[in-house]
């Protein structure tokens, strides 16, 4: 995690082509938000000082606009199926294991925003109950002990960046 | 003299695709004609027509021929490559109807090169209006041509712009529209991205008109492209002396900016819009005072259409009357669609006002893809009803589609076949409604959900029989109450449905039976054991165990644990999964 006066230097580059501008927030936030890929929260905090303008203003904006994520996107996207036929088969058990390894609920990113856990209604692939899916690619009949080993190869390879 | 090109395809489904082939012999055999350095032959990957053989389109502005044979090519180079002319027997059906007025120039120019759209009359409308008319003058021109908003309520350009300018002030502003969020509805990006100097040439027009000096661009986040090619236009136009100080040596002075959406439906609501250029919530408020007096900023502020601008230079250049003259009595010059669902061939089609949905489905469009029977139109997205087929040769104008219960809307149009449900389509708008409902007012806010419930309950086979009148009730009151357009149209959806298709409705609430098979707690799964050749596929692929027996007693679904997934029903190569 960055200190705060990381983000302030990179924040004034960020604001400069608005700062004077009517009716600039959206547009700072879009700012931020390709920069980061989400707006933190420390960074709405300088943000509320620099332009004197509420916190709760910018979180009344942050939060009505589905495009903007206040949580950084994790790498790897794993959604698991919950639809009747998953369910049935034992996909709430997959999601609990995928909680405990992973440490996070649903719907939020792993601390080294590495994974994002998600759960989707149905894949349309019943047949092949429970699925998950990681960065679009289906893995089926997933069982319980599955788990670790396909997680694992995502934290292993380490690609060079 | 501009290159003119000739695109390719061997669109067939089925076998090896030969588009290679012809490319080459068409190539080699124009090269050995007249006209070998005025015409480039290339090999597109995608052409907009599927499985009508080899498809030739010649741009710009040519004919498109389908289904053409290797002994075709000869009298294609001969006729129409050197000799310019079309030859009907080849030429696709329907291309006549359509008219080009707004995409005139999409997939002819390079969008990203100003010299181009001057060359076809590029900001010629803009010098005219300035030096020929005064801003009275050119409204005057635009109450003649009978322009209506192309964003979907369809409100004269004109007197738009007359009471902006009629209001006392300095200060005004005109805004674009750009923030298109309707499902299946692409015209207005394909615009910015295909042709955004038109866009721009409008405003600044509209600038004129009004007596504003700034104009903003609300386009939304998911349109990267269009943010990028309108923003490359107005630096152009700024170099060029188009946009800034005295433009063109006049002295009308206007700047414009791009102000990005993200992510609210809601905003292509006018006064949300104008809360979201301020950088706030995109929350409607009432109205009066309309944007004309009360705007942007609290200024007399103008909000026209991406297509509506698009629209202006070409009634500036041609004049009012000669716009007139496209279209019906009251909804004049043409409309952009873009056609998606069930049809043939889906994509942008711009035809004159006054043209029957059917010549726009089946002349056009080539009909329902599955070779099923039509069921129904759907124009105007959330906000707008399904037109069911018995009713497909009304003229479309803005009058028409409102008596039948839908609007004109932006220029959505889904075709439906046999295999939609229409209380599933009613769902499915419903729950955009209730995602995009943006809660300032209760009937919108509480209506949409209560709504959906409804409609949930209906296509799980709990419906009462109470709820028709429910329905009509509650979308009446929204109708009614609803502080803006959003709310006033989302119960648009189920009222047509509901108008048209009432039987339907009554057979899922009553019979509990849903005659298109999309609402699967409504099916039942059973084996005929007169067809069912005991292959055991069913039995091995059910994900839950529901199918029981072996092959000396033959198989039986167990209705208690069937999850209705439909699996069985797929695997079996012998039609012996009965589905009711």
């Amino acid at each position: 995690m960055k200190e705060g006066n990381d983000y302030h230097q990179e924040l004034s580059g960020l604001l400069a082509k608005w700062k004077d501008k009517p009716g600039n927030l959206i547009m700072i936030l879009h700012e931020i938000q390709n920069h980061y890929g989400f707006v933190p929260r420390q960074l709405s905090l300088q943000l509320s000082a620099l332009l004197d303008v509420p916190l709760a203003r910018i979180y009344e904006v942050l939060t009505f606009y589905n495009y903007f994520k206040l949580e950084a996107p994790g790498k790897h996207k794993i959604s698991v199926c919950m639809g009747t036929a998953c369910y049935l088969n034992g996909a709430p058990e997959i999601l609990r294991e995928l909680k405990s390894i992973l440490g996070v609920e649903e719907g939020h990113t792993t601390k080294n925003g590495l994974f994002q856990l998600e759960v989707v209604r149905c894949l349309g692939c019943c047949g092949l109950a429970p699925v998950i899916m990681i960065d679009g690619k289906v893995y089926d009949k997933v069982k319980k002990n599955d788990i670790i080993d396909i997680i694992s190869k995502f934290t292993r390879s380490k690609e060079p960046e | 003299m501009d290159k003119k090109y000739i695109l390719v395809k061997d669109t067939r489904r089925a076998g090896s695709n030969q588009t290679e082939h012809f490319a080459g012999l068409l190539a080699a055999k124009i090269q050995a004609s007249p006209a070998a350095e005025a015409v480039q032959v290339v090999r597109a990957a995608d052409i907009g027509f599927y499985d009508q053989g080899l498809v030739l389109k010649f741009l710009p502005g040519g004919p498109v021929y389908l289904n053409v044979s290797e002994a075709d090519l000869d009298r294609v180079v001969r006729e129409t490559v050197v000799g310019g002319r079309v030859l009907e027997d080849l030429a696709a059906a329907g291309t006549a109807r359509q008219l080009r007025v707004v995409l005139r120039n999409c997939g002819v120019i390079n969008p990203e090169n100003l010299e181009e759209y001057i060359r076809r009359d590029g900001y010629r409308a803009l010098s005219r209006a300035l030096f020929e008319y005064t801003p009275d003058k050119v409204i005057e021109e635009f109450k003649k041509s009978g322009l209506r908003g192309r964003g979907g309520a369809g409100y004269p350009t004109w007197l738009k712009w007359h009471l902006t300018r009629s209001v006392p002030g300095a200060e005004k502003y005109v805004i674009c529209n750009a923030d298109e969020g309707d499902p299946g509805a692409y015209m207005d990006r394909s615009i910015l991205e295909g042709d955004p100097h038109s866009v721009l040439e409008g405003m600044i027009i509209a600038g004129y008109a009004i007596g504003a000096n700034h104009g903003y661009f609300y386009i939304r986040a998911e349109y990267p492209l269009a943010i990028e090619r309108i923003g490359k236009a107005i630096e152009q136009a700024r170099e060029r002396g188009l946009l800034g100080t005295g433009i063109l040596g006049s002295d009308f002075n206007f700047e414009v900016d791009i102000r990005l959406g993200a992510g609210a439906f809601v905003c292509g609501e006018e006064t949300a819009l104008i809360a979201s250029i301020e950088g706030k919530r995109g929350t409607p408020r009432p109205r009066p005072p309309y944007p004309s007096v009360s705007g942007l900023w609290g200024k007399p502020t103008s909000i026209n259409n991406v297509e509506t601008f698009a629209n202006v230079p070409v009634v500036m250049t041609r004049g009012g009357d000669w716009f007139a003259g496209i279209g019906t009595e009251k909804s004049k010059g043409t409309k952009v669609f873009a056609v998606t669902g069930k049809v043939k061939n889906s994509g942008l089609v711009e035809v004159p006002m006054g043209v029957t949905l059917r010549q726009i489905v089946f002349d056009i469009g080539g009909g329902v893809r599955s070779g099923k029977k039509i069921k129904a139109v759907q124009t105007g997205g959330p906000s707008g009803g399904v037109i069911p087929e018995d009713r497909l040769d009304t003229p479309v104008d803005y009058e028409n589609l409102q008596k039948l219960g839908s609007i004109m809307g932006s220029g959505g149009m889904i075709v439906m076949d046999e295999d939609d449900c229409m209380v599933d389509i009613a769902k499915f708008y419903l729950g955009f409604c209730v995602e995009e409902s943006c809660g300032k007012c209760a009937p919108c806010r509480i209506g949409t959900y209560q709504l959906l419930k409804i409609l949930e309950r209906i296509s799980e086979g709990e419906g009462r029989s109470e709820d028709l009148d429910r329905l009509r009730l509650i979308a009446q009151a929204m109708q009614k109450a609803s502080l803006c357009g959003l709310g006033q149209t989302a119960s648009n959806p189920v009222l047509s449905t509901l108008n048209y298709f009432e039987t339907e409705y009554r057979e899922h609430i009553q019979a509990k039976r849903c005659r298109s098979f999309k609402c699967r707690d409504l099916l039942t799964y059973s084996i005929i054991q007169s067809k069912c050749k005991r292959c055991r596929q069913c039995f091995l692929n059910c994900p839950v165990q529901a199918i029981s027996g072996d092959r000396e007693v033959g198989f039986y679904i167990q209705l208690d644990k069937c999850i209705k997934c439909g699996k069985c029903f797929e695997v079996c190569k012998f039609n012996a999964i009965a589905r009711e």
